[in-house]
């Protein structure tokens, strides 16, 4: 039997310890008529098998190292260095849990204040915790943060339509049992723009979120965001890309009280949408109202410098109906990975990525723009993603470039806004080199034409 | 050994990573947004490898050695499921792409699950949660907008036993609801006497329950069924706790036992590993008439208009969803892990499991009972809880912390401690079915060692741990003067 390492004379011996003559006298508290199900399973397959069963099934998705991809939106396909892998798959990481008993797990505690001091460095923040599922729970959970912040009194949030559909869908789902309203993504389909929501701060808003850059690639100087939020004593709350704050002036210059984000580009590839990882900064005074794990530094009993979990005290473990969340699994090897990632790249990688992805894009952008019937919309300066208006329907071009032309394509911004119907979000990454753009380019020419 | 950190050993113009240069025209760099400074490490790739293979060598995991940590179901992570989740094919995926080139990551999602509603004997299963207090909280959210679809507005309340996870009423208040919290009583279970007066005090307010089986004593609630009939009787859901599933497997359908709605743990039933924290996964089962309120989206089979024989996969969206939990789908490289898992298994692998599970606990606990006190003393599923160090050594002082901290001297991780509230200085020991008898009898003669100890020498348990790579840490001080992250200006040593 696979990981059961008993031999008949061990159970048999183990029962007599116990008293017992059989292993079905172990369940007989169990409801008799309920008590051992036949379970219609597939059955058991040695280890060559599965790993054969699985070949073939992966063998029928098309990958994105194959097909060339222009997919962002949420999830891009960035750099991962070999290290970030080998390091993270030691067992002495992968098979701990999380470190209630810090003595034996200084690993996990210290990685995880280095990946907490490298977040507050990309961001411009203080303090961060120690991860939450991803930028999409992290920017619920921030959304929290800001009502508990406000003791409850401040019930009104205003959302940027330009922060991930997605996530602004996950905001709702967690919050629908807490009395909000939540304004300025009504009409996610008109083209209203993030200068109008500052309009819409009032001494009733706990905080105004936005995304940096926004869901359509663009960026834009937010500290007049932070100054109308602070005036009316609201919270500015910044959905940021890490890849982007590679290069990009951080939210925290801005004023921002709270950063959160995806960081999948951080060493976590893309596996299909997940584990990814949810980073959380903010300023140090909001340090016992946010959720999640922290780790904070303190000394042994020989005055050692050691890392601990600290000011569980917040924790649904401690305080449990009145606890800032009920988070307890986080994503720790995913934030392992993003801190082996930042130390691997460092100031002068992390940069010269920005870089990378920065003139690629705006290279596509510029020669995109120069085909006939395509329009990208320059309205704002953007980072590695950008819409273009196209002469067909998304789909159909997207199948085209499938199909003649093995390239995975960009997002159908239709979906999400109807204003957008027909417009396409591309994202060109340090992984699509010049040969990859130009391919693009000339089938998105033959496409139309 | 080196205790440095990474800000540390970084030299100015270090880098553990090369890029290709740009191959396009530069294009012109927004000046006034561009950031001035951006403070991380700069480290050699060899100088970074040696400093986070010194980090792994300072934590524990279940490949070092038993981790009978209660609640949290550390058993052995197979190698051949890493092998499987790094498969190029499963990892280079964009959650965007186009459905008919991820049919073979939506079927191995539409038979996982298949597998789980099978094993726990449920209509339908979203793979969506992230973990298992993500799971709550998609299965309450999804009990209250069951009542609210019904026109039930007035529900409001959620019963907790109090031996409940920390996560049961932390879920329930941010879901916008009230904790009544239910008594256990002299034999472990859920006190029945209790739980009706709850019912009839609430009745018209009741949300539903939420039950932990095996409960947090390790003990089957023996009285599951009436307590499922009484809550039903007054309009409520039962909410099932799955941190406990291990114990279940192949034993016991929580369908069938009353549960409307369950969460798995992939990261403890299922074997996949537990990442230092997370990432887990926490997929929410639901009977029929709940169905309809799961997250969205799930994976369902697509049959071809023309051909009926063509079977694809697509996402759906269940028809009352109570929307989006996460971004995208859910942790695919976990549920990658614990497909080959059940895989591996099948049916009577998985009831072998469990019951191995409940086999190496009671064992544990027959011999450990002669000398730690065992506050319930029946037979236990797959854990069990005892309440602290022996009485004599408890009235020198000795605290269940102090055994804890001594038994990583022996080479051991410590069982969970202070957990569930219910038990005075409790000990919970989950030693799964992966440990040998040889590893428990070992286990069980340090606990010896430790009371023995602890009458001889108490100071020396006090300080323990002595053999560890730091000594016992001040949490208080780490609490009071709040470091949390290097700076480069402060004496961080």
């Amino acid at each position: 039997m696979p990981y059961v390492p008993h031999s008949n004379r061990d159970r048999e011996a183990m029962l007599a310890a116990i008293g017992l003559q059989s292993i079905a006298e172990l369940f007989e508290d169990v409801p008799e008529q309920a008590r051992f199900p036949n379970l219609d399973l597939p059955s058991a397959l040695s280890e060559m098998e599965v790993r054969k069963e699985l070949g073939i099934l992966s063998s029928l998705n098309l990958t994105t190292t194959d097909y060339p991809s222009f997919l962002g939106a949420g999830a891009s396909h960035h750099f991962v260095p070999a290290v970030v892998d080998a390091l993270i798959s030691r067992g002495e990481f992968y098979t701990a849990y999380t470190p209630y008993q810090p003595e034996i797990s200084q690993g996990t505690l210290q990685a995880i204040f280095e990946y907490q001091t490298m977040i507050c460095a990309l961001t411009g923040m203080e303090i961060s915790n120690a991860s939450h599922y991803d930028g999409a729970t992290a920017t619920a959970e921030a959304v929290i943060t800001a009502i508990n912040a406000k003791r409850m009194k401040r019930r009104k949030i205003i959302l940027s339509p330009f922060v991930h559909p997605e996530y602004r869908a996950v905001v709702r789902t967690y919050t629908q049992g807490m009395e909000l309203t939540i304004v300025g993504d009504n009409d996610a389909g008109s083209d209203t723009e993030p200068e109008s929501l500052d309009e819409m701060i009032d001494e009733e808003t706990a905080c105004v979120m936005l995304q940096y850059p926004d869901f359509l690639g663009r960026f834009e100087d937010l500290s007049y965001m932070a100054e109308a939020a602070h005036a009316a004593g609201a919270l500015m709350v910044v959905v940021a890309d890490p890849i982007a704050l590679g290069m990009l002036k951080p939210p925290g210059e801005f004023g921002a009280d709270i950063v959160v984000g995806e960081g999948q580009g951080l060493g976590a590839g893309l596996n299909f949408g997940g584990p990814y990882l949810g980073f959380f900064a903010a300023k140090k005074k909001y340090a016992r109202k946010i959720a999640g794990r922290i780790v904070g530094q303190t000394v042994d009993t020989e005055g050692e410098r050691g890392f601990v979990l600290t000011l569980s005290t917040r924790e649904q473990h401690i305080r449990r109906e009145r606890a800032t969340s009920n988070i307890c699994s986080n994503q720790g090897l995913v934030a392992l990975a993003a801190a082996i990632y930042m130390a691997a790249l460092g100031k002068c990688g992390m940069r010269q990525t920005a870089e990378l992805c920065y003139h690629r894009a705006h290279y596509a952008a510029r020669k995109i723009d120069e085909l006939k019937g395509f329009t990208v919309l320059w309205d704002m300066p953007f980072f590695k993603e950008f819409t273009v208006r196209c002469p067909r329907p998304i789909q159909e071009i997207n199948n085209y470039l499938l199909e003649k032309y093995g390239i995975i394509g960009g997002y159908d911004l239709g979906g999400a806004y109807t204003s957008l119907k027909d417009h396409m979000l591309l994202c060109v990454t340090e992984m699509n080199p010049r040969k990859e753009i130009d391919t693009l380019v000339e089938a998105l020419r033959e496409a139309t034409s | 050994m080196t205790k440095q950190l990474i800000f540390e050993i970084s030299r100015p113009g270090r880098c553990a990573a090369t890029l290709p240069e740009v191959d396009v025209p530069l294009a012109k760099l927004p000046a006034d947004m561009v950031r001035e400074d951006l403070p991380l490490p700069e480290v050699s790739e060899p100088d970074l490898v040696r400093h986070y293979t010194h980090l792994s060598q300072m934590n524990y995991g279940v490949d070092i050695g038993f981790y009978p940590l209660g609640s949290c179901t550390m058993k052995y992570n197979p190698r051949i499921n890493e092998e499987m989740a790094r498969l190029p094919e499963f990892t280079h995926l964009h959650p965007y792409q186009p459905e008919e080139t991820v049919q073979g990551a939506l079927s191995l999602m539409y038979y996982l699950q298949e597998f789980l509603k099978e094993i726990g004997g449920f209509a339908a299963l979203s793979l969506q949660p992230a973990a298992g207090a993500h799971g709550e909280l998609t299965g309450v959210l999804m009990m209250r907008a069951y009542h609210l679809d019904r026109g039930d507005s007035q529900r409001d309340v959620i019963l907790v036993p109090d031996s409940a996870h920390g996560t049961n009423p932390a879920t329930t208040t941010m879901s916008g609801l009230r904790v009544v919290e239910i008594p256990s009583d002299e034999r472990g279970n859920v006190s029945m006497a209790a739980l009706k007066t709850a019912c009839n005090k609430h009745g018209e307010r009741l949300v539903g329950m939420m039950l932990t089986n095996p409960n947090t004593l390790g003990l089957f609630e023996e009285r599951v069924e009436e307590i499922a009939a009484l809550v039903h009787e007054h309009g409520g859901l039962m909410y099932g706790d799955g941190a406990n599933m291990n114990a279940l497997l192949g034993i016991a359908r929580p369908g069938e036992l009353g549960f409307d709605v369950l969460h798995y743990n992939l990261h403890k039933t299922f074997s996949t590993p537990h990442g230092g924290g997370g990432p887990g996964s926490g997929p929410v089962a639901a009977s029929e008439q709940l169905a309809d309120f799961l997250p969205t989206p799930i994976v369902a089979l697509k049959f071809d208009e023309s051909d009926e024989e063509e079977i694809s996969f697509t996402f759906v969206e269940p028809s009352k969803s109570i929307g989006r939990v996460k971004a995208f789908y859910g942790h695919f490289s976990v549920m990658v892990r614990a497909y080959t898992y059940i895989r591996m298994l099948g049916s009577d692998g998985l009831q072998r499991a469990a019951e191995h599970a409940v086999l190496n606990a009671n064992y544990l606990k027959e011999q450990l009972k002669e000398i730690y006190p065992l506050p319930y003393d029946r037979i236990c599923m797959h854990e069990f809880v005892l309440a602290g160090p022996p009485d004599d050594i408890q009235d020198d002082g000795i605290h269940t912390m102090d055994v804890a901290k001594r038994l990583m001297d022996f080479g051991f991780h410590p069982p969970t401690v202070y957990f569930p509230l219910i038990v005075h200085e409790a000990l919970m020991i989950e030693p799964t079915e992966t440990e040998s008898v040889e590893v428990l009898d070992k286990f069980f003669e340090a606990l010896l060692s430790i009371a023995e100890e602890a009458r001889a020498n108490p100071d020396w348990l006090h300080q323990a741990p002595h053999d560890t790579p730091v000594r016992r840490l001040d949490e208080v001080q780490a609490a009071r003067d709040l470091i949390l992250r290097w700076t480069p200006d402060k004496e961080n040593r």
